[in-house]
């Protein structure tokens, strides 16, 4: 199980703010990395730093054996990575359609596999086209999820999906999610709700301050409740 | 360091430079006896104060406002009207002043307030337009400000050229109601300078600057942003106000070119980016450079016409006569935003540029 | 809540309906303005004057709002490219004016349209050096961009000073255009028809590129979010120096059809029209095609109006119309970027 993407001493600074510290981070392929922790430890800062939206001041970002840390953020994107942002930013000017036409990178987009996000989020169908900018959140979110899966992608980086949302939707998220796992998806995820990362996570990264202060299996960290309070600050019944 | 308060020079040649321009400032009818020069030293004492104003306003407020030469102008026409029509008295001109500061404060409120409901950046294109108004405004309304021609006016006994205090032989150079004026505009710009330094060295002034650095930062700090740009919008207004009345009285005349035009706008744009944004010193400075320019240069830049017409080169005569100083000042200008971003003022101090 | 999520949020407010108010508002006016216009013939004359005036300035203004909403420039110097295209026009037909003055729609065409040609290729190309050199340095620094753009103008306008002296140049109209058409009791002037189907001509292509093209639906994503479009793969940046120099391109045009309808050109131009189109784009919303048609069209139409009603105040009419706007809505008839 090789790391498809490694983070090495990674630091950016935004501005005066110095927010990543050294990060060490390693997304074996195929696999689910969840990456966790508090508020401002980072996590969000950390994906858009490997998209390339923030430049890292120091370290070594690889996507298999290519330094990314340097390139542009389009040529980041197109070395592979599909990238579903905390704020969703969706087209709301757009289209359902229009929205996933640009996502389509490649060209026309694959019938087969736009049936197949209908399958999960009937809503992109129904509202196929209208303009984003109408959509509810969870719908948005849907929309944002469709857009980084239109394609085969090497790697996704997905920020916060379940943040606000109803429980119905953020099950068909997690349903979707699995299903793109079991076709050997490669996913770096940061979550704060932990039963969430439970149950999709294979492995599991923990920021704290800028650092990631423990890397293992999720499932290790899920049978550890003092670990659990230790990192999070919290214990698995409590954090929803 | 208490006149000062507290800001220095902080350079040596700056030191220097400040202190020549204000000796040669307080002692010009002496130094350079003649009309042109007298009145080349009364517009560097009202540069600098309508500068100082408007420095406090984008250097260290971070506005881009174009609507500074209104208030100037609302100084000016507010004198000048008083004095016009009531005739040359002092109380004309306590008239004049009583009217358009306060006028030019509520402008400067309703600017201030106005940027409540829109973004920063229509401000700078908003105040554009509104100054555009005004000018034409100004123009129309020729029975209260003489219109394109605007408005003559005699001052106060005591302050006219007429009056003679000293006569020449005494000391050389007559001491005449002319000085005591130059003196009036030398006093009170002076005192207007370094009042604005005393508010951007407060501690209001370090709140502008902080809601300059970082907008977000200072409001979750809990500055009220608007509040304080709009009192300080209204500062450097009645500020401008107060230069312009002093630009009529010497002037004896106002009239939009003198107090309106979009040309001052760009001028005291200029002087302060070229001078140095944020640091008031840079007001002095750029100044006094940019009306020994406005006045010598553009003689300069005569000749070198003349002379590359006669050896016959092309373009070269239309691009140095002189009334396309304005050409090379915008050269200048661009030039120093791009290269000397913190002016001659934090080139001098060592700064980055 | 990020302030992306609260823009977000208050985007996903439920508009079921298109937006369809503002596009009433020029109707709207023009009717308003009828009971105070003594005779229909007048009125008929000031309207179509409006809608011309409004479709010049449009066109100077699209590429504005565009190179704003997309590029987040501040272009100060957007004037100059408007008076350069005057110029331009100016050289071209300077020595066509045989072809001018015959009463020949075809050869009044020749002349013209190499003179359009002209003035567009060559704000466009004045556009591309400008972009990249005056502005790509200073790219996200608004406060030096205004500085930057302010100073530009200056330096072009100065320039064309000394290259075509200060006076006013004439630029008359060709022969096939002049003279007006009778409706009734109304005098219609032809240029003013030509300006009005130009105008419609150049908004319709704008529309049908924005919304039917790939490069169009980049431009309107790149004008909401630049960011997730660069995420998405696109290297945007090279979109904006080809949007710049259409913007300044259009401009030229818009000179040379404002320099034929005042049939004078002079370098104060560019700065004079500059504060129609601040205000214009200011109360279409920053980045929004279809609100600056509609804000042109009101500002011109008020223009004209209170240019025949109240004359010394028509200035401030568009002010007033533009206070009336923002405070109706802050950001714009219709506010399309994100910031």
């Amino acid at each position: 199980m090789s790391a498809l993407l490694t983070l090495s001493g990674v630091e950016t600074h935004i501005g005066r703010y110095h927010i990543l510290h050294g990060v060490e981070l390693a997304v074996p392929e195929g696999q689910t990395t969840m990456l966790l922790g508090r508020n401002g430890a980072g996590k969000t800062t950390t994906l858009r730093t490997i998209m390339g939206l923030w430049r890292a001041s120091r370290g070594e970002i690889r996507l298999g054996e290519t330094r990314i840390e340097a390139l542009a953020t389009p040529d980041i994107a197109r070395a592979g990575i599909g990238y579903v942002p905390e704020t969703m930013a969706v087209f709301s000017d757009l289209t359902v359609r229009e929205n996933l036409v640009l996502a389509a990178r490649e060209g026309a987009m694959d019938e087969k596999r736009l049936d197949w996000i209908f399958g999960f989020f009937p809503p992109l169908k129904k509202f196929w086209l209208s303009r984003a900018g109408t959509l509810s959140g969870g719908q948005k979110q849907m929309l944002s999820f469709a857009r980084a899966f239109i394609e085969e992608r090497k790697l996704l980086l997905i920020d916060e999906p379940t943040k606000g949302l109803a429980p119905a939707i953020i099950g068909a998220l997690i349903d979707c999610l699995k299903e793109v796992k079991r076709r050997g998806a490669t996913i770096l995820l940061v979550e704060q709700n932990f039963r969430v990362a439970q149950e999709i996570g294979d492995l599991v990264g923990v920021m704290d301050n800028g650092r990631v202060v423990h890397s293992g299996a999720m499932a290790e960290l899920a049978a550890d409740a003092g670990l659990q309070h230790l990192l999070l600050g919290l214990s698995l019944d409590t954090h929803q | 360091m208490m006149p000062l308060s507290g800001d220095p020079p902080r350079s040596r040649v700056l030191a220097v430079a400040l202190i020549v321009i204000a000796v040669g400032l307080a002692f010009a009818p002496f130094l350079f006896p003649g009309a042109k020069p007298l009145n080349v030293a009364a517009k560097v004492c009202i540069f600098i104060a309508l500068a100082a104003s408007y420095d406090l306003l984008l250097g260290y407020t971070g506005v881009v406002s174009f609507a500074h030469t209104m208030f100037y102008g609302v100084g000016s026409y507010g004198v000048a009207i008083a004095l016009y029509s009531l005739g040359a008295r002092w109380d004309a001109i306590g008239l004049g002043l009583l009217i358009a500061l306060p006028l030019a404060a509520l402008l400067a409120l309703a600017i201030g307030l106005f940027s409540l409901r829109v973004q920063t950046i229509f401000f700078a294109m908003i105040t554009l337009a509104v100054a555009s108004a005004f000018l034409v405004l100004a123009s129309q309304l020729s029975w209260l400000t003489g219109g394109e021609d605007g408005r003559s006016f005699r001052v106060p006994e005591l302050l006219q050229p007429g009056t003679v205090f000293i006569p020449r032989d005494a000391l050389g150079v007559a001491v005449t109601g002319r000085t005591l004026t130059y003196y009036l505009v030398f006093a009170s710009c002076a005192a207007l300078f370094l009042l604005l330094l005393r508010v951007v060295n407060s501690p209001f002034g370090r709140v502008l600057q902080a809601i300059r650095e970082n907008p977000f930062r200072a409001e979750a700090l809990g500055y009220r942003i608007v509040v304080h740009r709009t009192l300080a919008n209204v500062l450097a207004a009645v500020v401008a106000a107060a230069v312009g009345a002093l630009n009529a009285l010497w002037l004896r005349y106002t009239g939009p070119d003198t107090a309106l035009s979009f040309n001052i706008m760009l001028d005291i744009l200029l002087i302060v980016v070229i001078g140095g944004m944020g640091t008031m010193y840079g007001a002095i400075i750029g100044g006094t450079l940019f009306v020994l320019a406005q006045n010598y240069l553009q003689a300069l830049m005569g000749t070198v016409s003349t002379a590359a017409g006669e050896a016959g080169l092309p373009l070269l005569p239309s691009l140095f006569h002189p009334d396309r100083w304005l050409l090379w000042l915008g050269i200048l200008f661009i030039a120093s935003v791009y290269f000397f971003p913190s002016g001659i003022v934090g080139k001098l101090r060592g700064g980055s540029g | 809540m990020s302030a992306q999520d609260s823009i977000d949020a208050v985007a996903a407010l439920p508009k079921a309906r298109r937006d369809l108010i503002p596009l009433l508002l020029p109707v709207a006016l023009a009717l308003a303005a009828l009971p105070f216009i003594p005779s229909s013939s007048t009125w008929v004359t000031l309207t179509i004057a409006g809608l011309a005036m409004g479709m010049m300035i449009f066109i100077m203004a699209s590429g504005l709002t565009l190179i704003f909403g997309l590029m987040d420039v501040l272009n100060f110097g957007h004037g100059a490219f408007i008076a350069i295209g005057a110029y331009m026009a100016v050289l071209v037909l300077a020595p066509l004016g045989g072809w001018m003055q015959a009463d020949s729609i075809w050869l009044n065409l020749a002349a013209v349209i190499p003179a359009v040609i002209v003035a567009m290729a060559v704000t466009a190309v004045l556009g591309l050096a400008f972009e990249r050199v005056v502005i790509a340095p200073v790219y996200g620094q608004h406060l030096k961009q205004i500085l930057i753009t302010m100073g530009g103008m200056i330096v072009a306008e100065q320039i064309l000073y000394a290259l075509f002296g200060p006076q006013q140049i004439p630029l008359p109209l060709p022969t096939s255009l002049r003279g007006s058409f009778q409706i009734g009791e109304a005098a219609i002037e032809k240029y003013r028809v030509v300006c009005v189907l130009v105008g419609l001509v150049v908004f319709l292509s704008m529309l049908a590129i924005l919304n039917r093209t790939r490069i169009g639906l980049l431009i309107r994503a790149g004008v909401e979010n630049t960011e997730m479009v660069e995420a998405l793969g696109y290297r945007i940046t090279r979109l904006f120096v080809g949007v710049f120099m259409a913007g300044s391109a259009l401009a030229g045009l818009g000179g040379v059809m404002w320099g034929l309808y005042r049939e004078q050109v002079n370098a104060a131009m560019g700065g004079e029209l500059l504060v129609l189109v601040f205000i214009v784009v200011i109360i279409g919303g920053l980045g929004s095609v279809t609100g600056c048609f509609i804000g042109a069209l009101l500002v011109a139409l008020a223009t004209n109006y209170a240019g025949f009603l109240v004359p010394k105040l028509a200035l401030i009419t568009d002010i007033a119309l533009m206070v009336a706007v923002l405070l109706w809505r802050p950001r714009g008839l219709y506010p399309v970027t994100s910031r």
